[in-house]
């Protein structure tokens, strides 16, 4: 332990309704490239900004060259040498490499007034060389790519002296070549002595780049292994967990039921790569895989919300155009978002309005009033079909549980008749009690015929819910398994699953 | 190990100095369009005419660039200037202060008021809209309540009138009959794109236009420099207000709003982005006079003055539009 630079031990932390992390420990010895992991909100992000003094610790210890010390803030983590690079950088565009370096420490000439360009560009380049990094000091940030934006922060950490270097994904934006070109830079800084702790998901990069690897899950702290040693099998499997399953799970066979949504060939830039999958009557069909890997993505480009580039969709056996959520509708298909606050649910307004909101046409009287007495009865009708818990139709939806909110979303689908539903993350942010009605309403859906499409990162969710699971990574579909032959490390392995890298080295 | 080579955009005129290029452009042919349409345009008397015309505007739009590339706005540019003059002619012809002293005073009157917007602004939370739209209300009734509503007259100060309008080039270059309003424009002018350039409070005002929340972030006190800006927006519609009050040998309380719509016009035009982050003095001077040598050459070619403000106002569409396609690509 003489050697560990940060020591953490009990760390706690709660959010209201959300036990982050529960006795958490963590070590990073000097000059090691230690890789922490874990499935989404297993709570690696949060134990790093704890370290980082972005978020305060409610109990624990953490200790710095061996002393014990308290992390209020980001000032006084960097003041002990600590520097973080968030997921999104924290820079600004219209400034150059060197002024958004030295922000707040500018050097200065004459008095004090006058900012020493000169100066800062300098010493820019020096860092810069330090890090080999071919870089120009004058650039207007906005102009790099991500890649080279995440070398001026980089730079910008190893500025403060920093001892110890926290990366939050910071390969998510990369292609493979930048990816080396950052390998190249972490295996330099841990040559100087400095320690980097680096969140990923990625399985191929914790061998290639980091010398143990801490594996956390559901805010836990799992265990600590060698990189080379460890096998990728073993980390996922400590990743998952060995919940099983009471209640399990009488699926049934979907492969004989009719199809009625047909995706062929979709591809939108980098996000989307030839994704082609089938929903059935009837079915759910669960979307597994990591943040990021395109699920919402490719729901979004079926349901209009983003423009493909390519690919044709077939509702009903029919092909049909879709070019914007409108379309999308017509043709029975609905889309509930990740985010109900923002793109399900005007918040201000009432339950009745809500679950009318999509259907207004229906209700209008011939000289284009809403007819008041027809809303009430269609939205009644799904309070009660969905047991929707309100004091009333007039209650405004921001005083619902999150729970209750989906529910509305839902009513608000089920008046458009959509025959072809997809759910993103649908009991993301619901309690336990309340996730358990959302699945019953999903399964009675699926019983009343409906496709459902279910977009989850919660695995535990998708094995419980799902007939049929298309997987998906980095934008497209790495396996299909019936519910049948799933197992959460078959779904994790294919959810991790990276075109295989190439490694290439250029003169 | 091998050095990879990764490519950034090369380009090779920057988005800022092409928006700068096109903007000078522009008015260059309107300058050669104008003088063939008519002799009496590019004519000494006229461009002097011209520039002592863009004078007080231009210098409303200096101050208002800075506020707009910390992606804020001020709306009180005009009432406020016009207050500054008010509080100018109170410091002369009712305290009887010396002129220079009165002319301090203004300038700070104006630098004063500035802050304030910039401390509802930055402390309060307001929106900047809001905040600058109720000083602009503010400064516009205390004006009418402190003169009286009836204009303030420097009569009894001659010298005051010499500022704006004595020539102080005309006494070194003979001939030379250009009002000083015009030098002082161009002379605060160069002093803003000096701030703006090479001082730390430059430096700010486009990083927190930029990414506030970065900026704050690296630990820099944010709310002082927010009202630092606005404050210096202040101080360039406080000279406004001197030079106004002494173009006209008075000053008039009733007249300024509107002028802070020329003003921030003209900085769009020049080249600054509502959104902050981006924005020159040179481009704002180029667009003042862009919206100058248009009014100027649309009235000596008899365009009756209402069609001059609608060309104005397709302009600034025009203008703001090139601007977003050029930020596309």
């Amino acid at each position: 332990m003489s050697d560990a630079i940060v020591y953490m031990d009990g760390i706690e932390k709660s959010f209201p309704g959300v036990h982050a992390l529960s006795d958490c420990r963590f070590e990073l010895l000097r000059g090691e490239v230690h890789a922490l992991v874990g499935e989404n909100g297993a709570g690696k992000s949060t134990l790093m900004k704890v370290l980082a003094g972005v978020y305060q610790k409610d109990s624990g210890r953490i200790l710095f060259k061996g002393r014990e010390v308290e992390i209020p803030n980001p000032r006084a983590a960097q003041h002990l040498g600590i520097s973080i690079i968030h997921q999104e950088l924290n820079l600004m565009p219209h400034l150059t490499a060197a002024q958004n370096i030295f922000i707040g420490r500018e050097p200065r000439k004459v008095g004090g007034f006058i900012v020493d360009d000169r100066a800062a560009n300098v010493k820019t380049q020096e860092l810069f060389d330090m890090l080999h990094l071919r870089l120009d000091p004058k650039v207007k940030v906005g102009d790099l790519t991500v890649a080279k934006q995440q070398m001026v922060e980089i730079a910008k950490a190893l500025s403060f002296n920093a001892e110890v270097l926290i990366m939050d994904e910071p390969t998510a934006a990369l292609n493979t070549t930048e990816i080396q070109e950052l390998f190249r830079i972490i295996r330099h800084l841990r040559e100087q002595g400095v320690a980097v702790s680096y969140i990923s998901h990625r399985m191929d990069e914790l061998k290639q780049i980091s010398d143990r690897v801490t594996v956390m899950r559901d805010g836990q702290y799992i265990d600590t292994v060698n990189a080379e040693t460890a096998t990728i099998d073993q980390i996922i499997s400590m990743m998952v967990g060995r919940t099983i399953y009471e209640g399990a799970r009488n699926l049934k066979d979907t492969s004989e039921l009719e199809v009625v949504l047909d995706v062929r060939n979709l591809k939108r830039g980098k996000v989307i790569k030839d994704v082609s999958f089938q929903a059935r009557k009837g079915e759910i069909l669960g979307f597994a895989g990591l943040m990021g890997a395109g699920r919402t993505e490719v729901a979004r480009a079926v349901f209009g919300a983003d423009q493909a580039d390519s690919g044709e969709i077939f509702v009903n056996g029919r092909k049909v155009s879709i070019r914007q959520p409108s379309d999308a509708v017509r043709h029975g298909i609905g889309y509930l978002s990740e985010d109900r606050k923002r793109y399900g649910l005007a918040v201000t307004m009432d339950v009745e309005t809500n679950i009318v909101l999509a259907t207004m046409q229906r209700f209008l009287s011939r000289a284009g009033l809403v007819k008041r007495n027809a809303t009430k009865v269609a939205a009644q009708t799904y309070v009660d079909a969905l047991s929707i818990k309100t004091p009333g139709l007039t209650q405004k939806v921001k005083f619902l549980s999150g729970g209750n909110q989906q529910k509305v979303v839902v009513a608000k689908w089920l008046t458009r008749d959509s025959q072809i539903l997809f759910f993103d993350e649908p009991t993301r942010g619901i309690d336990v009690g309340a996730k358990s009605e959302i699945y019953k309403l999903l399964n009675s859906l699926a019983v009343q015929g409906k496709a459902i499409i279910m977009i989850s990162s919660e695995l535990e969710e998708i094995m419980r819910m799902s007939h049929r699971i298309v997987v998906m990574c980095e934008g497209r579909i790495t396996g299909e398994l019936m519910a049948a032959e799933a197992t959460q490390e078959g779904i994790m392995q294919l959810a991790t699953k990276r075109e295989t890298v190439q490694l290439t080295t250029e003169s | 190990m091998s050095d990879t080579v990764i490519t950034q955009r090369r380009v090779l005129f920057s988005a800022n100095a092409m928006q700068k290029i096109l903007a000078f452009a522009s008015l260059l042919v309107m300058v050669i369009i104008f003088s063939f349409a008519s002799p009496n345009f590019f004519d000494f008397a006229n461009l002097v005419a011209i520039m002592l015309a863009t004078a007080v505007t231009g210098m409303l739009a200096i101050g208002v660039t800075f506020v707009i590339i910390t992606a804020g706005i001020d709306l009180s540019v005009g009432t406020a200037m016009t207050f500054c003059a008010v509080m100018t002619g109170v410091f002369v012809t009712f305290w009887h202060l010396p002129i220079f002293v009165a002319v301090i005073g203004g300038i700070v009157t104006g630098g004063v008021v500035g802050a304030t917007s910039g401390a509802l602004t930055a402390k309060m939370k307001l929106p900047p809209f809001i905040a600058t739209l109720g000083i602009m209300m503010i400064t516009k009734g205390l004006s009418l309540i402190i003169s009286g509503t009836k204009p303030i007259y420097f009569v009894d100060t001659p010298v005051f009138a010499q500022i704006a309008m004595g020539s102080v080039l005309s006494s070194v270059i003979p001939g030379l009959q250009i009002p000083n309003a015009i030098l002082i424009f161009f002379l605060a002018a160069i002093v803003g794109s000096f701030v703006l350039n090479k001082t730390l409070l430059g430096r700010y005002t486009y990083a927190l236009g930029s990414n506030e929340e970065a900026v704050r972030l690296s630990g820099v006190n944010v709310d002082m420099w927010k009202i630092a800006v606005y404050a210096v927006c202040g101080l360039f519609f406080g000279l406004a207000g001197v030079v106004m009050g002494s173009r006209l040998n008075s000053a008039q309380p009733a007249l300024g709003q509107g002028y802070e719509l020329d003003a921030i016009a003209a900085a769009v035009i020049g080249g600054t982005s509502l959104s902050g982050g981006e924005g020159a003095i040179l481009g704002t001077v180029i667009g003042a006079f862009i919206m100058s040598v248009l009014t100027n050459g649309l009235r000596i070619l008899s365009v009756p003055q209402e069609w001059q403000i609608v060309v104005s106002g397709v302009i600034v569409i025009f203008a703001v539009y090139a601007d977003i396609l050029r930020r596309r690509r």
